[in-house]
């Protein structure tokens, strides 16, 4: 495998589980999204799922502008989340999983929850995540979603080093 | 419809098999310790990019929706690099964005809920506050 040739050495240490599994997720998150797009012309991003969701429930205007895509939005997420558990019960245990598939995050739930909530408001004021401006943004080399790529990337970087320069456990 | 939930089941797979439904490997990125992630982007943006410059030339439109083809372009302003910012603190904090999130929970991993509970919460937040914005801004018609 190619993650076994490039396992020694100074790849080693930048990628120290191989990179197959990446390359090979990232063709497949590229292959569904260019998939969806040829058939229906819809560049799938997933956070607006998240406002979309809303018009259900609340009148807002913010959320009830999404009335017309919140359905898709909403397969394409149950998607998402039964796409996951098959790879979780296909490759339950295997060797190419960091410790086999059934995990539990150890990222402290203060943690999650508080940067739920920055990250609820940041993709949604910034129009768009790490699929919407990352993978469809990137892919129509969009100089918004280029800029919104580098600016919440370059952020996180800095946010990640200092909170484990200050000690946070998981 | 069926393509779009075949599609979001490929993702999810995706997202599933490459790891970045698991906070500690996005961290592990964000703090240099395993640079793997890099190809997920690149890789998946670089496969969808091919779709969004080649189909355009193919054909007008997309044929099950009618829809054009089209380039996601959004008009950049200030809301970019805020929302940007606002997302890095919470994606470095965190370890997870949306479409990971959604992946995370079908893995199995329960504890991202309170992740996904925040990301509403969130959104709703910034929703209610720019629908107020809005209307009494631009005295659009509230729909309620």
């Amino acid at each position: 495998m190619l993650a076994d040739l490039l396992g020694s050495g100074a790849l080693g240490t930048l990628f120290p589980n191989g990179i197959s599994r990446y390359a090979v997720g990232g063709l497949l998150v590229g292959g569904a999204t260019a998939a969806i797009y040829a058939g229906t012309g819809i560049a799938a991003g997933a956070s607006t799922f998240l406002e979309s969701s809303l018009s259900y429930v609340s009148g807002q205007s913010r959320f009830q502008q999404y009335r017309p895509s919140r359905d898709w939005r909403i397969v394409f997420t149950v998607g998402i989340v039964a796409g996951a558990a098959v790879y979780a019960v296909a490759f339950q245990g295997e060797a190419w999983s960091l410790t086999g598939s059934a995990w539990l995050t150890e990222v402290q739930p203060w943690r999650l929850f508080v940067g739920g909530i920055l990250v609820g408001i940041g993709t949604r004021v910034g129009k768009g995540c790490t699929s919407g401006h990352g993978i469809c943004g990137v892919g129509s080399v969009s100089r918004t979603s280029l800029v919104g790529v580098a600016t919440f990337l370059l952020v996180a970087i800095v946010t990640a080093n200092l909170v484990a320069a200050a000690g946070v456990g998981p | 419809m069926p393509l779009v939930l075949v599609g979001g089941l490929v993702f999810g797979f995706g997202l599933g098999f490459s790891h970045m439904a698991r906070p500690e490997v996005v961290i592990d990125f964000l703090t240099f310790e395993d640079l793997g992630l890099l190809f997920v982007m690149f890789g998946g943006s670089a496969v969808a990019g091919l779709a969004f410059w080649t189909l355009p030339k193919l054909r007008s439109n997309a044929p099950l929706t009618g829809r054009p083809y089209g380039r996601r372009l959004k008009p950049f302003d200030r809301k970019v690099l805020i929302g940007g910012s606002v997302f890095g603190v919470g994606w470095g904090l965190s370890g997870i964005c949306p479409g990971a999130a959604y992946a995370s929970l079908g893995v199995g991993n329960w504890p991202i809920l309170y992740a996904l509970g925040g990301m509403f919460l969130g959104a709703y937040a910034q929703g209610v506050w720019r629908s107020r914005r809005a209307e009494t801004g631009t005295a659009v018609p509230s729909d309620d």
